[in-house]
């Protein structure tokens, strides 16, 4: 900005002298010092810095680091400007118009005499005009965001290197950029535009000068297959290249590498339409191959072994889980005992109820005249989620979305197994077997658990996390309980 | 990558054509780790448009066009002569990877013919998002096409990987599909959309990732007998029913190598375009199927004015309103005002009465709404009723479709 601005009376014109592009910087220290001096806009004369000149005229150079005699900062404090007109200055000192400086100027001088809301009205024929470039920007920046095409320049040092030429219509390189670092961390690539350079090369997003068009290199296959893939996604049946240039507009045909097939594709297109037309009647071929339709619906696994294999290599439905364990067990058992999830020790050994709980539930079972041999057990969830604490860890409850996530491989291993009885150890189980949550305090005891007679009953941890001994003893009690009227109930059925 | 890959992706992109979906939207933000690739934006991006106006935002292809399914409508089904090919899980991978990195796309949308079985072919296209996610750190869009006759669990895995699922209703008549899509059942289609929107909205409460840009649908319409009235009436359902964020309309259109027992000739573009508009009008303004219906005919919509325009006409007795009074229900009903143009009105007559140039400023559409519209300085007065008043809005007749 020159130093010219700040002074001298109202009366007199203003030169106001800026960087080449958006200069932030320098419009909002000569807007400061402006209002400061109360400056009317129709005493300003906006004037922008070609892309080769570093210097401005009058000798009054690179001020922007250092405040110039007269507009020391606390001469020209800060605006407090509303949200709304600060939005709106950050998109529209990006257009290419030269009157937008002297547009948002007029903008910030109107609100900070008197009309405070003015940018939230957009009937305002001004606030429109600047709503209008701000729209222009914002697409623009979309723009590229769609239609930068990058050339592959091979690999250095392991990383891939791209290269692209875009021609924006505004300021836009440093509002465009972050996305391109976002989008492409692993690689290293250079943005050249007519207004400056972007690049993003080992980790560092650094800015240069403007460029001139490169030669690019030639395809390196990848865009030979756009192109064929561009082609063959046109439906000449819909042919409607009007509303094609509504959203691609020619000024970006140039650095589209799929444009240049555009004028053949709708040439071709009516020529293509009606051989399709003129081939309807074609014979279908004689294809009925009826064994692979029906072999179609036979595709559920057909035994526990098969749906075991399958469980076994699908990816865990919870964050930890390193293997599936599965269910164990005769097939037809009086009963089949469903638990929440395997825990660490199960992981480690790859079978169900070896851990500590699953110890406590072998001696309660064993009290109540069941042997482990007996009975199939399994697990609703059947991975073990936890979070690593240290060398530890922890386990983590699955959530009701991930207990679901399992729910179909248990009724599928559940109609394999086909027990007299099914009792669900606390509540992820209930949830698991019936789809709903229940309470199992509340509703222990015999009841039917989705498709399955069956019989409620805690988790055995549950008896483990108990702090006092007599609680403990009781719920002890009460378990062993449960497992002895459980087992009647499937010897009377 | 060599000719013959390139070939095979000339035929599987030609044989993915017919899906009108393309939205890479609605995925909420997410980026790559460091030495990943990719990144989500609410809306979506196109980076291309072919010459039918639509927009390339996707990698839409085929794992294969073979198919065990013989859908009349469908270009792939068995009986057709159509040329097949087959990617394995690593040429798509590798596609994808090679187009993104150029910046061509957004992601891929994977769909494929049904070989071997449902559950086969679904749990390749799985791998081919499992891959790109966990060996890659693909953090770009992808979207899945869910296979209603596969197993349950494989939807449950489909929604870890992909950021939106569908399953295709294809016909809104449970009747038509039975006869044009003789292997697809209606109830299994509904069925594993009920499964993946439960399992869509326990996982956003639960703040977990499960096909964050939820599902979505596509009817063909103009193959059957069915009116747009019956088609907005599933549509309505769907969005209601199963949450849906976006029901795509895709109008018949001549396929090469079409079945016999289809009509041979295609559902005018307009109807489709007409549809989306009535859509909108069901999901963001207010209108119920009945009042859409009523601006038509016997059930179809009028294909030279868009739906609310029609209703509008038809319903002058509440008009004109007061564009400096009315409530945001009454705004969005005026034909011409767009649900963007009745949020700028509301916000700029806080600070003024408005005028038939502000409003001008404000809506694109005032030609059309001028006429329902009581502004600061002007009165439609007799303009609301005018007989000759739907002649004169309506745009002049002009061949839009190469086919009418």
């Amino acid at each position: 900005m020159s130093v010219a601005a700040a002074r001298g009376t109202p009366g007199d014109i203003r030169e106001v002298a800026l960087r080449y592009g958006t200069d932030r910087a320098g419009f909002r220290t000569a807007v400061r010092a402006l209002v400061a001096a109360e400056v009317p806009p129709a005493r300003v004369v906006w004037r922008m810095a070609g892309p080769d000149e570093p210097a401005m005229e009058g000798g009054n150079a690179d001020l922007f680091g250092s405040p110039g005699p007269g507009i020391a900062s606390g001469e020209a404090p800060a605006l407090a400007l509303p949200r709304a007109v600060a939005a709106l200055a950050d998109l529209v000192l990006c257009h290419s118009d030269p009157a937008r400086f002297a547009l948002l100027y007029t903008l910030i001088w109107r609100v900070t005499r008197g009309e405070r809301q003015l940018a939230d009205n957009p009937a305002d024929p001004l606030v429109h005009r600047l709503g209008r470039m701000a729209k222009a920007v914002r697409r623009d920046i979309h723009k590229m965001h769609a239609f930068v095409r990058f050339k592959a320049l091979g690999t250095v040092n392991g990383r891939e290197r791209y290269l692209a030429w875009f021609e924006p219509e505004h300021f836009i390189l440093e509002a465009a950029a972050p996305f391109f670092r976002t989008r492409f961390p692993a690689m290293d690539w250079v943005i050249l535009t007519p207004h400056g350079t972007v690049g993003w090369k080992d980790h560092i997003l650094a800015f240069g000068p403007p460029a001139s068009r490169p030669t690019l290199p030639e395809g390196d296959g990848f865009e030979e297959g756009w192109l064929a893939y561009y082609a063959s996604a046109f439906n000449p049946a819909r042919a409607n290249p009007s509303m094609m240039r509504t959203e691609m507009p020619r000024k970006y045909w140039p650095n589209l590498p799929e444009a240049r097939l555009i004028p053949a594709l709708l040439e071709q297109a009516p020529a293509r339409v009606a051989e399709m037309l003129a081939r309807e009647a074609a014979a279908p071929r004689k294809r009925d191959p009826q064994k692979a339709v029906a072999a179609m619906a036979q595709q559920a696994p057909s035994s526990l072994e098969a749906l075991n294999a399958l469980i076994a290599a699908s990816p865990a439905f919870v964050a930890g889980g390193t293997r599936a364990v599965l269910g164990e067990g005769p097939l037809h058992p009086r009963l089949a005992l469903v638990g929440e999830q395997p825990g660490d020790q199960e992981d480690e050994e790859g079978r169900p109820f070896v851990g500590p709980a699953g110890q406590l539930l072998m001696k309660a079972m064993a009290e109540a005249g069941l042997s482990r041999e007996a009975v199939y057990l399994t697990n609703a969830v059947k991975h073990f989620k936890f979070v690593p604490r240290g060398t530890r860890r922890l386990h983590q409850k699955p959530t009701a979305s991930e207990v679901k996530h399992y729910r179909w491989w248990l009724e599928k291993e559940l109609d394999f197994v086909r027990p007299r009885l099914v009792v669900a150890l606390g509540g992820t189980a209930a949830l698991a077997l019936t789809g709903k949550a229940l309470a199992v305090t509340r509703e222990r005891g015999p009841r039917q658990l989705g498709a399955h007679a069956g019989y409620l009953t805690v988790h055995p941890s549950y008896l483990l996390r108990l702090p006092e001994e007599s609680a403990r003893n009781a719920a002890y009690a009460a378990f062993v309980g449960d497992l002895a009227a459980a087992k009647a109930l499937a010897e009377a059925a | 990558m060599d000719d013959t890959l390139r070939t095979k992706l000339g035929i599987l992109a030609d044989a993915a054509k017919y899906d009108a979906s393309c939205a890479s939207s609605g995925a909420r933000g997410r980026k790559a780790e460091k030495d990943g690739i990719g990144s989500t934006t609410g809306m979506g991006i196109c980076h291309s448009y072919t010459p039918d106006g639509r927009c390339v935002s996707l990698l839409k292809i085929l794992l294969t066009n073979y198919c065990l399914f013989d859908c009349a409508y469908c270009i792939n089904r068995r009986s057709s002569n159509v040329r097949r090919a087959r990617f394995s899980v690593e040429e798509v991978v590798a596609i994808t990877l090679g187009f993104y990195k150029r910046n061509y796309i957004e992601g891929l949308f994977l769909s494929s013919g049904i070989i071997r079985s449902p559950d086969y072919t679904m749990e390749q296209m799985m791998l081919v998002a499992r891959r790109l996610r966990q060996e890659h750190g693909f953090a770009g869009y992808i979207h899945l096409k869910a296979i209603p006759e596969a197993s349950p669990w494989l939807v449950e895995q489909a929604g870890l990987w992909a950021d939106r699922l569908s399953v295709n209703v294809e016909l809104a008549s449970d009747i038509s599909l039975k006869a044009l899509a003789p292997e697809k059942d209606a109830p299994s289609i509904k069925a594993t959309m009920g499964q993946m929107q439960e399992r869509i909205t326990e996982a956003r409460a639960e703040k977990r990732r499960f096909a964050p840009a939820g599902q979505s649908t596509q009817m063909i319409v103009g193959a059957d007998s069915t009116t747009d009235a019956a088609v907005l009436e599933t549509s309505a359902g769907l969005y209601g029913g199963y949450g849906l964020k976006r029901v795509y309309y895709s109008a018949f259109s001549p396929i090469p190598e079409a079945s016999r027992v289809l009509p041979v000739k295609a559902a005018p573009l307009r109807r489709e375009h007409r549809l989306y508009q009535a859509d909108w009008l069901l999901r963001f303004y207010g209108f119920s199927v009945d009042e859409i219906a009523a601006g038509g005919t016997g059930g179809m919509l009028d294909l030279d004015i868009d739906p609310k325009l029609a209703w509008g006409l038809k319903h002058r007795e509440q008009f004109p309103v007061d564009v400096n009074a009315a409530d945001r229900e009454a705004l969005l009903r005026v034909p011409g005002l767009g649900a963007r143009a009745v949020e700028r009105i509301l916000r700029a007559r806080r600070q003024t009465r408005l005028t038939l140039d502000d409003i001008a400023r404000l809506s694109t559409g005032v030609k059309r709404a001028r006429a329902f519209l009581i502004t600061a300085d002007n009165h439609p007065l007799k303009l609301t009723d005018r007989a000759d008043l739907r002649a004169r809005l309506a745009p002049p007749a002009r061949q839009l479709e190469l086919f009418a």
